[in-house]
């Protein structure tokens, strides 16, 4: 049968149509979501009743709602409302490790978005604890995991003691790398101080095995080296203070006196900040190394 | 012998006719657009996802086409009058049931073939370009040969659902047919729960009756290995050659099952 030109005319009218209409639709602005009405939302939150319903094809949904969690975490963490919900961030990895139980990303990652302090993160290192202690009671020798649960008790919990048992616990593992055992001893005799530090940032980044990890140990180590730094010029500061009786007021005034030969910068290459009154030495504001770790939040 | 071939080679051309081999370029555009678009949504587990995802669609594409396709072998005949005329031939019914039988199973293995190499050149491609620090942290290459396992598992678990379409097929309409294939092989996914419903239950009877029918229903979960395959966790040699037997001795009984109920027919 010979189709008619206006009837391809027509198709073709009506499909410019749909896309022009769509384009309107989208340039609309959004409907605005009643009070109460949660926009997170699972639809089923049994691990085992998703387990069941999905036959074969667990692993697929597992894919699924890991990308899920990936966009909930990305997208929250991104977001300028003032009141970031992760709400579903524990439940949607729960599900997907139950889907995929061995599915170790889910386990080392989801328990980096989970235990990043708010807004930052769920700021929930409980929930991260207690996913990567499922990921052992399924692959009990993966010393990774292991590791991670120290961490999280090292970096954001400041426990020093429970983050070298379960480093100790990593090294017993049988594939596990032999730096764990020192990290476990130099956690639990000075846990907390740069040393340790950047023992187990320098390990994080050496291992890690997505990019954004790398980078965040990068980025520690290059706040530890700027804290070294400032240990290093408030220590001529004072040699200034001692020489002159008060402190300097530029770093005009130190490299007058021979101590600098120039501006010192940050690992990022921003200068420091010599506070005149004081003489203390910061890192600048403007500084993407900015906030340290500090006495609230320790090391 | 002859006329099995006869008949399962028609039964080929006829998919082929029907377009049936369209879902190749489905799969192929598919698993080629996945792997374009997720490696941004997925923190770097790209070849995990992709792994995951071409099994699946290697396992869903091939189940519509062992359902729909072999719920019709036997029916369309009859419909068509045309069965009239076969059977007026040099040939049994267990022969014209059997090359019909095994023309899907030639058209599923030629469709699972071109699908595996699709998933392979996709793989292959996602390791070329994948930079060598993640590869080195990849407990398995992206073409790892053992997804091959997976993939014969999935072979036989749809010639065994195709056999059983046949049998639905030789007394019932399609609409039904395809009902009850399907309903076999869900509860055949929940094998492992008729199994532990003693455990959950005070009645013995109802006990022994969910055990009986654990093992009368087809297991299908024991076919698949996908999981196991794509986290490089070994699938023992003995365990594919047991489900193997298993799978092959349940397609014997299924399509014998098909021929006495097909031989009892009257077309007169």
């Amino acid at each position: 049968m010979k189709i008619h030109p206006a009837a391809w005319a027509a198709l073709v009218v009506l499909f410019a149509a749909v896309i022009g209409l769509q384009m309107l639709q989208a340039a609309q602005p959004p409907l605005a979501t009643p009070e109460g009405v949660a926009t997170n939302l699972l639809y089923v939150r049994s691990p085992q009743v998703l387990r069941r319903a999905t036959l074969s094809f667990h692993a697929l949904l597992a894919d699924i709602y890991w990308i899920r969690a990936v966009q909930h975490y990305g997208g929250t963490k991104l977001s300028k409302a003032p009141n970031k919900q992760y709400d579903v961030l524990y439940p949607l990895l729960d599900l997907t490790s139950s889907l995929d139980p061995y599915f170790d990303v889910v386990y080392k990652f989801g328990s980096v978005f989970l235990a990043e302090p708010y807004p930052a993160g769920a700021g929930r290192p409980d929930e991260a604890i207690a996913l990567l202690q499922k990921g052992l009671r399924t692959t009990p020798d993966k010393w990774e995991l292991a590791q991670g649960i120290g961490f999280v008790y090292y970096w954001w919990l400041a426990d020093y003691q429970n983050a070298a048992m379960w480093f100790n616990r990593a090294a017993d593992a049988p594939k596990a790398p032999n730096w764990l055992r020192p990290l476990a001893a130099v956690t639990l005799a000075e846990g907390g101080n740069r040393a340790s530090s950047r023992m187990l940032w320098t390990e994080i980044s050496r291992n890690a095995d997505a990019d954004w990890l790398r980078d965040q140990a990068s980025f520690r180590l290059k706040q530890l080296d700027a804290l070294d730094g400032i240990d290093f010029i408030q220590r001529i500061v004072d040699q200034y203070r001692a020489r002159t009786g008060a402190p300097p007021t530029s770093w005009d005034d130190m490299m007058r006196l021979g101590l600098l030969r120039g501006v010192p910068p940050d690992p990022t290459g921003v200068p420091f900040r010599l506070e005149p009154a004081t003489g203390k030495v910061t890192l600048d504001p403007s500084s993407s190394l900015n906030p340290l770790p500090s006495a609230e939040r320790p090391l | 012998m002859r006329a099995i071939g006869y008949v399962a080679v028609n039964v080929f051309k006829e998919s082929v006719r029907d377009k049936v081999l369209y879902n190749l370029v489905a799969f192929a555009v598919l698993l080629m657009s996945a792997s374009y678009l997720i490696g941004e949504l997925t923190a770097g587990q790209d070849v995990k996802i992709i792994k995951d995802l071409g099994l699946a669609s290697i396992s869903v594409f091939g189940l519509l086409i062992a359902i729909f396709i072999g719920i019709g072998l036997v029916w369309k005949e009859v419909e068509k009058r045309s069965i009239y005329t076969l059977l007026a031939k040099p040939m049994r019914r267990q022969e014209f049931l059997l090359g019909k039988y095994l023309g899907l199973v030639l058209t599923l293995v030629i469709n699972v073939a071109v699908m595996t190499a699709a998933y392979y050149a996709v793989l292959a491609y996602m390791q070329a370009i994948s930079p060598p620090n993640l590869r080195a942290s990849w407990p398995v290459p992206a073409t790892d040969p053992a997804l091959l396992k997976a993939i014969a598992l999935v072979m036989l678990e749809l010639m065994l659902v195709t056999a059983i379409a046949l049998l639905f097929s030789t007394f019932s309409s399609p609409f039904l047919s395809a009902m009850l294939t399907t309903a076999v092989w869900v509860i055949g996914h929940f094998n492992q729960d008729l199994r532990d419903y003693g455990s959950t239950i005070s009645s013995p009877l109802a006990a022994a009756i969910a055990r009986g029918v654990y093992y009368v229903i087809p297991n299908f979960s024991a076919f698949d290995v996908k999981l196991q395959v794509v986290h490089a966790q070994t699938v023992p040699f003995g365990y594919i050659g047991l489900t193997t037997v298993y799978g092959l001795t349940y397609i014997a009984l299924v399509l014998l099952t098909a021929v006495i109920v097909f031989s009892k027919r009257d077309f007169k």
